[in-house]
Parts: structure tokens; C-alpha cells; sequence
């Protein structure tokens, strides 16, 4: 199988200026947003606390969590079903799709379907699944992934959603304007909203004291796909959990303006049970998610709320795009989470950090991405043996390493190290430094020769001689 | 007080005035200064990568150079090794004395901001100039030298505090203040092209708003924008915190 390569896929991106620019002009202006409205709140520091200790809590105790939670939906008279991994889950769906002879759907956001391949599936067995929300549905109509996971089409120009548009949709090429391109969209779904079957959606919170779900929109995609069709399936990773309704504002004040600097979402929409004539379903999803949760490392990661503000904060994000990382998830939280659903595949995304550390502080939820980008890394190293050719560059170091006894040796390692990025994985043997940099000017004398040149003669003569 | 001196190996081998300034204030701060001679790499380099295992090997060379030496402190001239003693170091066994290194290593900035908490600098020096300020990734959101843009506390900088007793000194920002600049060690290496980016949007930013001083507590970040800068032909003079505050650096 192929590995992605982030750092290639981003020097793309990078090379379009326009882009580029647009990009990080956008996603920095929304930290920026995030920076003020956060600003605003005394207690925020406080908010981002509780938030944490509320998902450990819950995480600590997924299992009764989740027996409450499932307890209280059915009393309620939702379908709950239990998806070991995409492919339990992608059937559940079908199955419920088949018995109710469902021919087009209509889905809002939910990067846990993306995560297993929903749509593409449904797809192959001749049900049409329309994305309700205007990024998402621009990245289906062009056949790409969702670059941002809360903005998905975030890395395109205006004039690429035009072009695209005219050549889909059939609208004027050359007009770029955002009211015409949203008009031209809202024409085309407003069509397909009056034939649909059924509706799809993810899950922001699951409460478990009272078996509500709720999802947050902006655009109200979910709302017109929960409310519209009389079926409704949801998807919940089991990580959504939360104990009690009383716990969710909090959550609801940290998600939007963490992500957007928005005070709130939009839409805040909770469906506690099917409404009158409608079925609901919903699926646990799991995928791997019980697996990270017995790692002593690595569970904190799952009480991510999928924000998207370490996104935005990420200064190599915002200048390669979601879409460098081939992957569902991107960006720093990205980054330590492909790798736990293939190894082999995402190798190289922990690499792509500079541990400036911005992440983890702007999450709402504090999620230790820079540890786990650490944890990440030494992972790789670890399997070098399957996932690389080769391990030279180990074999290489060890004999230094073992011959240190002049610690000052060991500088070669430091050096070593930042001249030989593991060639099992760097691209070529060149020096890439040289394209950016100049080189540094070699100074007249290292600190060691300026200390024996200077400093040392002059405490010798200070100390007293010793009495023989 | 004695102070134990560790100098990286990229100070060394590149940027040594940084040490050069370091010493010599301590010194004249009348301090008891003990160059560890047999110090270099901290292991840093390998840890980033992920190569545990040598940094493992790497610490537990250091740790008998530090620990049992009498040192009531040791002072590293560069933010991100600091760091790496400070929040990792983990690869050695943690007795008493490691834990207590590992509370008493410092960069010269938290020494003389926290420990010495200086008011004035010794042989008044002066620098009648505007300055911008980067606050390295590491010694900001590791060793929170100052306040994160990203957390809302109480803002806060201890660099600017020290540089402020710089006789004319304006202390400045980029317009983003606290933005990575890109290095980020073997990134600058690993990832070429954004790394490059991101250096040419910092020191076009301080171009932009006019600056030709730049200083920060971490040498290596002011090397990698030194060099992009004169690769782009802009006009940026880089210095390590410790040449202004010493003196020593020149217009
Ligand atoms: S890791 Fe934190 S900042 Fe990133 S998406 Fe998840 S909750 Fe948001």
C-alpha cells in the first residue's frame, strides 16, 4: 500500500500562492476570532479544565456510560445498534436502508461516517446519498475528501467552487460571486430535499442521563436531514459520551468558539426521540476507539470534540491544507490519529510538526497532542523493521553512541541527528536545507576554543596551587 | 552560587557568541560559573525523531555531569534544550538528584528573571533601537516564559521584562506575535518546503513592521530565520538574548 506523504503533497500546496494564502489568511483569521471571544470570557482557562476532567471522567467510565445511555434511548424509542468497525457499521445502515426501501438520502455532516467509508458504500449498492452541508457537498461534487473538518472545502478558491459549479451544475464559469454560486446550489438541493427517504447525521454529544443526542450545525444541515425524511440514522463514536444534560453547556460554550469564534453554533439541535410518524436510529460506532481507550498513552485522545481550532492554530496547516494529509482526519489532531488506524499507511504524519505546542493549548478539551505526537514518533521508530527498508541510520549511531566516553562526541549524534532524517523515510539524500536557508556564518571559534583560549588560563592562575 | 554551564552542541558548533554573552554576564553578576566541559548534545535531536532509545543513551551520559557536582543551578543558553532536561529526561533513573536537576536547570532567562530577578544590568548596556521580541515556541508554551497568545491568563514576559533594563531599547512584536517560525529542529530538515515557508512569512513580517533587531531566548530559532532572511535578501539582524543584555551586541 501506498504512504502517504504529507510533506510532498503540501509543497503542492505551498507552490499555489493564491491558495496559500487564502488558507492561512482565513484559518488564522478564525484563531483570531476564537483569541477574542475566548478573551471575553473571565472563566475560559477554568472552562477548559472541567471540560478535560469531564471526559476522563466519562472515558474512565465509558462502560456504565454507555449502558445508561443506551438504557435511556431505547426507553425513548430509538433503534440502538453496536458497530464494531466500518464494515458492522456500513451494514447496520444498509440493512435499515433495505428494509424501508430507501432510494436517496440526504446526510449532514459526520466525519465518523467519512471515517468509514459511508458513502462510497451505500454508493455501490445504488443508494444516492446527498451531503446537506454546502463544503461537504462541494467536496463530493469534485470527488475529494473534506479538507478542514468543520470547514470542508475551506482550501478552495471562490473561483474553483465556479468552475466546479459550471461544470456540475451548469452555472456561469465566470461568476464567482458568493450569492450567485449559493444560489445556484440552494436551486439544485431544494430539488432533491422534496424526494429524499431518509436522513443521515452525526453526533456532537450523547447524553447519557437522558439518551439525547444533539448535533451542532451552522448551516442546519443536520436538521434538514433529521427532520425531513421519516427515517433518521445517526452515527455516535462511543467517545461522544457525556454524563448529564447539565454538562452540556459547557461544551456548547467551548465548541464554537474554539472553532470558529463563534459564541455558538448556529443550529444546537437535540433529538431525544423520534418525532411523531418518524423511526430513529442510531449506531455506537467503536472502530478502534476501545482499542486507544486500553492504551495507557494514548486514551487521552479521545476527548477530542472535533473542533477543528488545533486546525486552524497549526502553522503547518494552514499553509499545506487538509488536503496533504490523505486522510480523514487532519492537521495535529490528524496527526496522532491516522496512525492508530494504519501505521503503515500515516508513518510519516507525526514528522509533520514543528512542536510549537499552539495545539495543545488552544484545545478546548486539552488534548495532549504534543506528548502524543512525541508518542507517535517513537512508535514509528519502533516498527522501522516493518514499516522501512532499512534502519541505517540506528545501526549508525549506536557505535558513536557506545564510544561516547568524551561526551562532547556525542554532538556528532546531536548533528547526526539533524542532518539524517531516517532515510527510510526522507526522499532524497540532498541537502534540503539549502533551499530556504542560506548558510549559517561559521563563527571564529566554538565556545569550547573561546573557553580554552580564554577562560580557563584565567581560573587556572585564580586557584591556589595545591600543597604537595 | 555555583552554576554549572552546559552548552548545546548547535551553540557551540554555530551561534557560540550566545554562550560567550551567557558566561560573561554571569560572571559579572559575580556568580561562581563551571563550564561543563563534558557537555554537548541533550539529546533533543533524537528524542524528536523518536529515537528513544539514544536519547535514552544520550541522558544517561549527561546525568553524572550534572547531578553530584555541587551546582545550585545549571544554566543551558537555549530555550528548547532547557526544555528537553526539564520536561523529558526521562530516560535516566529518577533519583533525588535528577528530579532536583531537572527543578534547577534553566535558560538564562528564567535565572535571571526568577532566580537573580536582576533590576539593572552590570556596565549599564545600551541599545537605543527597536527590537522585535520572538518568544521561542519551547522556552513560551513549554517553560511559559511568558503568556501564550492561546491561553488566557494574565499576560506576561520575561524577556521583555530583562530587555526593557537594555538603556533605549523598544521592545516590539511581529504582527503575529507568537506564531512558530518554522524550525522546529529536524523539521527544518524533515519538511524543507513548509518549514522554509513559514521563516520567510516570520521575517517578512517584521519587515513589514519596519524592524531590522530581532532577538529571542532561543538561538535556534533565530538561526533558521537569520538565514531565510538573507536568503530573501531582507535586511534582519538576529541576536541571542544575551548579547544585548550583555552588551555585546552590535548594530
Ligand atoms: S484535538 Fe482539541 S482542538 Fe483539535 S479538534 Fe479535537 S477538541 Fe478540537
Amino acid at each position: 500500500m501506498r504512504q502517504v506523504n504529507q510533506v510532498k503533497l503540501g509543497e503542492e500546496f505551498i507552490k499555489s500562492r493564491a491558495h496559500r494564502e487564502m488558507h492561512d489568511r482565513c484559518l488564522w483569521a478564525a484563531r483570531m476570532r476564537r483569541d477574542a471571544v475566548a478573551a471575553s470570557i473571565p472563566e475560559w482557562e477554568e472552562m477548559r479544565e472541567l471540560a478535560s476532567e469531564i471526559k476522563l471522567h466519562t472515558l474512565s467510565n465509558l462502560d456504565f456510560y454507555l449502558e445508561q445511555f443506551t438504557a435511556n434511548a431505547e426507553a425513548n424509542g430509538i433503534h440502538v445498534h453496536w458497530a464494531r468497525n466500518a464494515d458492522e457499521h456500513n451494514a447496520i445502515i444498509l440493512e435499515i436502508f433495505k428494509s424501508h426501501g430507501v432510494k436517496v438520502v440526504t446526510k449532514g455532516k459526520s466525519m465518523t461516517m467519512d471515517e468509514c467509508g459511508m458513502r462510497e458504500f451505500m454508493a455501490k449498492h445504488g443508494i444516492e446519498i446527498n451531503e446537506a452541508d454546502l463544503g461537504e457537498r462541494i467536496q463530493q461534487l469534485d470527488n475529494q475528501r473534506p479538507s478542514h473538518i468543520v470547514m470542508p472545502a475551506i482550501h478552495k478558491l471562490r473561483s474553483d467552487v465556479a468552475d466546479l459549479f459550471a461544470r456540475k451544475l451548469g452555472s456561469d464559469r465566470d461568476i464567482d460571486d458568493p450569492h450567485y454560486l449559493n444560489s445556484v446550489m440552494r436551486a439544485d438541493m431544494r430539488k432533491r430535499y422534496c424526494q429524499v427517504d431518509a436522513g443521515m447525521s452525526g453526533v456532537n454529544f450523547g447524553i447519557a442521563e437522558t439518551g439525547g443526542i444533539v448535533v451542532c450545525t451552522n448551516e442546519g444541515n443536520a436538521d434538514i436531514s433529521a427532520n425531513l425524511p421519516p427515517l433518521y440514522v445517526a452515527t455516535m463514536g462511543l467517545e461522544k459520551l457525556i454524563p448529564r444534560q447539565s454538562d452540556l453547556p459547557l461544551f456548547i460554550r467551548l465548541l464554537s468558539r474554539s472553532a470558529l469564534g463563534l459564541d455558538m453554533t448556529q443550529y444546537t439541535s437535540h433529538y431525544h426521540h423520534p418525532r411523531q410518524g418518524q423511526e430513529m436510529h442510531l449506531i455506537i460506532l467503536d472502530n478502534g476507539r476501545s482499542e486507544r481507550l486500553s492504551s495507557p498513552d494514548y486514551w487521552p485522545v479521545l476527548k477530542c470534540i472535533r473542533c477543528g481550532a488545533c486546525m486552524n492554530t497549526c502553522p503547518v496547516f494552514r499553509r499545506t491544507s487538509g488536503i496533504s494529509y490523505d486522510a480523514i482526519y487532519m492537521g495535529p489532531i490528524g496527526i496522532v490519529l491516522e496512525p492508530s488506524y494504519d501505521l503503515y499507511k500515516y508513518a510519516r504524519l507525526p514528522y509533520s510538526c514543528t512542536h510549537c505546542g499552539s495545539c495543545g493549548d488552544v484545545c478546548p478539551v486539552k488534548v495532549p497532542i504534543p506528548e502524543l505526537v512525541f508518542y507517535w514518533r517513537s512508535v514509528v521508530v519502533d516498527h522501522n523493521d516493518e514499516l522501512f527498508t532499512h534502519n541505517a541510520e540506528e545501526t549508525l549511531a549506536e557505535p558513536i553512541l557506545e564510544s561516547a566516553g568524551n561526551l562532547a562526541k556525542a554532538e556528532k549524534v546531536g548533528l547526526w541527528a539533524l542532518r539524517h532524517i531516517p532515510k527510510s523515510i526522507a526522499e532524497s539524500g540532498l541537502n534540503p536545507w539549502a533551499e530556504a536557508h542560506d548558510d549559517p556564518e561559521p563563527p571564529e571559534e566554538t565556545f569550547r576554543q573561546y573557553y580554552n583560549r580564554v577562560i580557563k588560563p584565567e581560573s587556572d592562575k585564580d586557584t591556589p596551587k595545591e600543597q604537595s | 552560587m555555583k552554576v554549572g554551564f552546559f552548552v548545546p552542541c548547535y551553540i557551540d558548533a554555530i551561534h557560540p557568541k550566545a554562550a560567550i554573552s551567557t558566561y560573561e554576564l554571569l560572571k559579572k553578576l559575580g556568580l561562581d560559573v563551571e563550564f561543563i566541559e563534558r557537555g554537548a548534545c541533550c539529546a533533543l535531536p533524537e528524542l524528536d525523531m523518536g529515537f528513544l532509545k539514544h536519547a535514552c543513551t544520550l541522558e544517561k551520559g549527561i546525568a553524572p555531569l550534572v547531578v553530584d557536582k555541587g551546582y545550585d543551578y545549571v544554566v543551558v543558553p537555549s530555550g528548547i534544550c532547557t526544555d528537553q532536561f526539564r520536561s523529558h529526561f526521562d530516560g535516566v533513573e529518577q533519583t533525588p538528584e535528577v528530579v532536583q536537576f531537572r527543578k534547577t536547570v534553566m535558560d538564562p532567562v528564567e535565572f535571571l528573571h526568577d532566580v537573580l530577578k536582576i533590576t539593572e544590568l552590570p556596565g549599564k548596556p545600551s541599545f537605543p533601537h527597536r527590537v522585535a521580541l520572538h518568544n521561542g515556541c519551547h522556552s513560551l508554551r513549554y517553560l511559559l516564559e511568558a503568556r501564550p497568545s492561546e491561553l488566557m491568563i494574565k499576560p506576561f514576559d520575561k524577556c521583555a521584562d530583562l530587555l526593557r533594563l537594555v538603556d533605549g531599547l523598544e521592545v516590539g512584536y511581529a504582527t503575529r506575535r507568537d506564531e512558530c517560525c518554522g524550525f522546529g529542529g529536524t523539521y527544518a530538515i524533515w519538511d524543507a518546503s513548509c518549514s522554509g515557508q513559514q521563516g520567510r512569512d516570520k521575517v517578512s513580517d517584521y519587515d513589514r513592521n519596519g524592524f531590522k533587531y530581532v532577538t529571542s531566548q532561543d538561538m535556534s530559532c533565530m538561526i533558521h530565520q537569520q538565514t531565510v532572511a538573507r536568503k530573501i535578501g531582507l535586511d534582519l539582524k538576529m541576536f541571542y538574548i544575551t548579547e544585548l543584555l550583555n552588551g555585546d551586541a552590535q548594530p
